[in-house]
């Protein structure tokens, strides 16, 4: 059999091409995979913050920092509270020590001293992962290594992330960070490995007043989801076309 | 907080008013000179195409000497992201696990094509050089110049044919190549600027106008560049020979050529002219418009960030060397302040954008300052401070040196095209 220099380079590249395919490429599915492969989950998790109820203990920072070993005095969390003061001059004071970790027991906003008489009204919001629909982070990552779940949380993949931090730059909520530890992004998954055994996330488990509620979308017999689809609850920075997944009730214009 | 407990900008970044806690300053100076160094190399490819392409002949000297330096440039534009990644060692995953819906996944295919193009390039102009230098060193005494023949050998890649001919087809290469190379330039430099102006969550940086705003400006800071460097060497090659006479080739001795400066400034000016159109079109539309983010992003510009951005970056960097290289009468000495300027205003626009856009918290309620480390005293503080940049900026010059050992892009008549 004759070989050209040309035919040889030819095959040559068609057999790495076919040599490079994954063999798992053509994995052979069971039934049941197949059938988990196109069916819709029965479950979609949203989350329901009632602004109402929360006094700003921060036992949910403390819980989160916990459960999910985020080191507790780096300034980087996965949930946080934050405090508005709006004064009868129009002017409205944000602050949120700490991620509100420690609670809020002074009076003061960075040091600046707020006289009590002269606010018009002042309330706790507990922000977290909104676990978008349309998540910026997943569109933005180079290497696929965040990426969102049947069940609509959003993931990642510490062993594939490579640090570049795009997608700290694309949330618009501002809730992702680099894990001071582990050198790559981090943000709030509902306690994926809590709410996936049946459990409820650390800070809805440590919240006392029951301003923090998940709920599965998909279950019409689901408390909170029936809050959600029957009460007027808002969602944050929708102008954003995101989609967020955390709903609040008694969400106030103030908030950012 | 001991020392594996760091946070990624806690270092550098010092909050005013109110941010969300875990917002940072997390693209930092290795950020600024990505962008800017990618601008380099396009702009330095832009103007030797200008010759190669569109032949303007009175461009060829600086144009063989822009195509060695924009190779040298080429592996600082991907530097600074190595550097700046918390993972470098996963550096090589965006190529095996591409996610196309982001920006910057495409980044190792744009750049390695790009790549080809300007090495194949170089191949084909200096290819004829490189087999009279292999004929040349054929039994020439010295260890070193045998080596050096083995390389002239390896770069020839075997291609020894120089006849007429071979060397119309490698003009015609040439041609094809720094044709195509154009819009592949562009594309690998507004693309750094699609990085940007695609983050919908920056209120500073989302704009369909930055790919070409980072286009523009690439081409004056890589024209810039070039021409710099250009009259340094040339320069100093004049003067060493006035000072010891007579060691080098006639045809070396001019020093920087100003009948090639004013063509060139002619195209700085040109893009320059268009790269502040279209920034000073986006801030007007900004103001205009005046979205929600307006408030926050008026205080930066007109506020916290004024010097830097009307000070350094449009007076000095743009309007001072508009007006030193318009003014009659040019100079080589006024010619090369001007060339610095736009050089220091391109690189303000970069910060005025990567730490503009951080230096207000997506709260829109608090602000954001970006402290530089400049004494490192760890491996974060070093390569995302200024000895990192530093090294960002003198590897390309040291790789040309290298590479001009055996492309020598400074002498007349070699590599005809």
């Amino acid at each position: 059999m004759s070989c050209s220099r040309r035919d040889f380079l030819k095959e040559s590249v068609g057999a790495a091409f076919v040599s490079s395919l994954p063999l798992s490429a053509f994995v052979v599915l069971t039934t049941e995979e197949a059938i988990a492969a196109v069916a819709e989950s029965t479950v979609r998790w949203g989350y329901l913050v009632d602004t109402t109820k929360c006094t700003g203990c921060g036992m949910c920072v403390k819980a989160c920092k916990n459960e999910n070993e985020i080191p507790y005095d780096a300034p980087v969390t996965r949930t946080w509270v934050e405090r508005y003061v709006v004064t009868k001059d129009g002017q409205t004071h944000v602050d949120s020590p700490n991620g509100g970790r420690d609670g809020f027991t002074s009076g003061n906003i960075r040091e600046e001293e707020i006289d009590p008489d002269t606010i018009d009204k002042a309330f706790f919001v507990p922000k977290l992962c909104n676990q978008c629909e349309n998540p910026a982070c997943v569109q933005v990552c180079p290497v696929g290594a965040t990426y969102q779940t049947e069940d609509g949380v959003v993931l990642v993949d510490r062993d594939w992330c490579i640090g570049c931090g795009y997608c700290i730059m694309a949330c618009p909520y501002g809730v992702r960070f680099f894990h001071p530890d582990h050198k790559v992004a981090d943000k709030c998954n509902f306690c994926y490995h809590r709410i996936t055994k049946g459990m409820m996330p650390a800070c809805v488990e440590s919240c006392a007043f029951g301003a923090r509620r998940l709920a599965n979308l998909r279950d019409p017999d689901d408390p909170v989801t029936r809050i959600i689809k029957t009460e007027r609850v808002a969602v944050l920075k929708d102008e954003y076309g995101t989609k967020p997944h955390v709903f609040y009730l008694g969400l106030d214009n103030n908030v950012r | 907080m001991n020392e594996d407990l760091i946070v990624h900008g806690a270092e550098w970044t010092i909050k005013e008013l109110f941010v969300y806690p875990n917002e940072f300053i997390y693209w930092s100076i290795q950020i600024v000179m990505y962008p800017y160094m990618t601008g380099l190399v396009a702009g330095a490819f832009v103007l030797s195409s200008l010759y190669h392409v569109f032949g303007q002949k009175d461009l060829k000297e600086i144009a063989q000497f822009s195509l060695v330096f924009s190779l040298a440039l080429l592996p600082v534009a991907a530097l600074p992201l190595l550097l700046h990644l918390q993972q470098p060692l996963r550096a090589m995953e965006p190529l095996l696990t591409p996610h196309f819906t982001s920006a910057i996944a495409a980044f190792g295919m744009v750049f390695t094509v790009y790549g080809l193009i300007v090495v194949s390039e170089i191949w084909f102009v200096y290819r004829v050089y490189f087999v009279h230098q292999c004929e040349a060193l054929k039994g020439a005494p010295g260890f070193w110049n045998a080596q050096r023949r083995i390389v002239y050998r390896i770069l020839t890649l075997g291609a020894k044919d120089v006849s007429d001919d071979a060397v119309r087809v490698d003009h015609k290469a040439a041609k094809i190549l720094a044709g195509v190379g154009i819009p592949v330039a562009c594309f690998l430099h507004g693309y750094a600027g699609f990085i940007f102006g695609s983050v919908k969550a920056n209120a500073l940086w989302m704009s369909p106008l930055m790919p070409v705003i980072f286009i523009m400006s690439a081409v004056v800071s890589g024209i810039a560049l070039c021409m710099l460097t250009y009259i340094v060497i040339m320069e100093y090659q004049a003067f060493r020979l006035r000072r010891k006479g007579g060691a080098m080739e006639a045809g070396e001795t001019k020093g920087a050529e100003i009948d090639i400066i004013s063509k060139a400034t002619r195209y700085l000016l040109g893009f320059l002219v268009a790269a502040i159109s279209l920034e000073l079109l986006d801030l007007i539309f900004r103001g205009y418009t005046a979205m929600k983010s307006w408030d926050i992003l008026r205080s930066v510009m007109y506020g916290k960030d004024f010097v830097n951005i009307f000070v350094l970056q449009y007076t000095l960097g743009n309007l001072v060397p508009f007006v030193l290289l318009l003014l009659p009468g040019r100079t080589i000495k006024r010619t090369v302040l001007a060339l610095l300027l736009v050089l220091f205003g391109v690189f303000m626009m970069r910060w005025n954008v990567v730490i503009g856009g951080q230096a207000f918290s997506l709260s829109f309620s608090g602000y954001m300052h970006y402290h530089i480390p400049i004494i490192p005293h760890s491996l974060e503080t070093f390569k995302e401070g200024l000895f990192g940049a530093v090294t960002v900026i003198a590897t390309p010059f040291l790789l040309f040196w290298f590479i001009n050992k055996f492309v020598p892009s400074l002498r007349r008549n070699i590599g005809e095209t």
